[in-house]
């Protein structure tokens, strides 16, 4: 790993400030993705400016049919929460999946969407529910957020503050786990209310998290069976790799589709 | 350099490390605990798992300055005395190591597995062994051994 300084503050001020100062600064959160990539100097920022003492980013709580989760909240504390578990299950599941116990005792939702790496599963979640990311400047949509591998709408000088999901009963997250590092090689993220139904696919795109349009239009259009099976993914643009070429990735992903669907459905 | 003041295995220290210094080797090479292990360079095995402040977590994938203000158990922290801990005693009476290498990190996850799992089965230790890598005993002692430590905890 490169030297680099560390600076360890207290409130989102404190965080902004240091991001202002040094542009070649890096927020560590739980830093389950971003130590690993440092160790392999992939990653050398000149400073890593560490957030997890800022008491006001860690919280989970309910508000106007939303679940408000803090963004240095990790992963165990979102999969074991009773709020979640009961009103938005989904999301419990999706947290209970990343990684192993270990690093879901440290990595945080914030940085995991802050990162955006292309197959993480919060992101698919965000687009999913259709969910708003407050930062310390405004109030970015999902649909805004997103925006390529590794690249979201954020600023130099603005970190995830809170991300709020819209609570839809009618929701569920199906991965397909590489077989080795466990992470998404295709998961689906569909969601289903009265005026809309939401398919966010992970895993599986060469710009990373996307709404499957076509699949929601299908859906919304008539929620059936045929209506899901009628619509295939196309593998222009799907990765292919060492793991799977974009064919078979692109199966996958109407494969989640169904199991989300009937998982709805049950 | 940052100053590091921590508690591991009831004991108080307080050092100046270097900001890159991973916790890992900070307890490795610095406060001479060898029982904590590294196992890959890719946070993957598990053989560095250790409790900070009551979790477990992967010691290779965090930074000493990280760990300011917390307190720490390592392997050579849970044994009272002469009398091992239960899980490392239901290790030992159900063969659930071969060379060993993974087991001080199997043996950290364990005793956090059985904390946070009041009915554990065979089904929730598997999916909880996520995290941990053993190349000798196919897993099926190790069940075995967390199980039979999770009766008597």
């Amino acid at each position: 790993m490169y030297q680099f300084n560390y600076k360890k503050v207290e409130t989102i001020e404190e965080a902004v400030n240091e991001l202002s100062a040094n542009p070649e600064s890096k927020i560590l959160a739980g830093g389950m993705t971003l130590i690993p990539t440092m160790k392999q100097r992939l990653a050398s920022p000149e400073q890593l400016i560490d957030i997890r003492n800022i008491k006001e980013l860690n919280f989970i709580k309910e508000e106007s049919n939303n679940i408000v989760i803090g963004s240095t909240t990790n992963h165990y504390t979102v999969a074991s929460s009773d709020l979640i578990k009961n009103k938005l299950s989904s999301l419990s599941r999706l947290a209970e999946g990343i990684g192993d116990p270990h690093v879901r005792n440290m990595g945080t939702i914030g940085g995991a969407i802050s990162n955006n790496d292309p197959t993480a599963d919060y992101p698919a979640a965000c687009l999913g529910l259709g969910a708003t990311i407050k930062t310390n400047k405004r109030e970015i949509s999902a649909d805004d957020f997103f925006v390529s591998l590794f690249e979201t709408a954020l600023e130099e000088d603005e970190i995830v503050v809170s991300i709020s999901f819209p609570i839809i009963s009618d929701s569920i997250y199906m991965k397909f786990p590489n077989p080795a590092s466990r992470y998404a090689m295709a998961g689906v993220f569909m969601s289903k209310n009265t005026s809309e139904v939401r398919v966010a696919v992970t895993g599986a795109s060469e710009n990373g998290v996307f709404r499957w349009t076509e699949m929601e239009s299908s859906l919304l259009n008539d929620w059936s069976k045929s209506s899901l099976e009628e619509v295939k993914l196309s593998p222009e643009g799907i990765m292919s790799d060492i793991h799977g070429n974009s064919e078979y990735r692109a199966n996958l992903v109407n494969i989640m589709a169904i199991r989300a669907f009937e998982g709805i459905n049950e | 350099m940052s100053l590091v003041e921590l508690e591991i295995n009831g004991k108080k220290i307080s050092q100046d490390v270097e900001e890159r210094q991973l916790l890992v080797h900070f307890i490795r090479d610095d406060l001479n605990l060898t029982g904590t292990h590294v196992g890959c360079d890719t946070s993957q095995c598990g053989a560095c798992v250790i409790h900070v402040d009551g979790k477990a977590v992967k010691s290779c994938s965090m930074l000493a300055v990280q760990a300011n203000d917390t307190k720490i158990t390592t392997i050579e922290g849970l044994a009272d005395g002469e009398s091992l801990h239960p899980v490392q005693e239901a290790f030992r009476e159900n063969h659930g190591l071969q060379c060993g290498f993974c087991t001080p990190g199997m043996i950290m996850a364990a005793v956090d597995i059985i904390n946070r799992n009041s009915n554990l089965d065979e089904k929730i230790v598997r999916e909880e062994l996520e995290g941990n890598l053993c190349r000798c005993t196919g897993y099926q002692n190790i069940v075995k051994s967390i199980l039979a430590a999770s009766e008597k905890m």
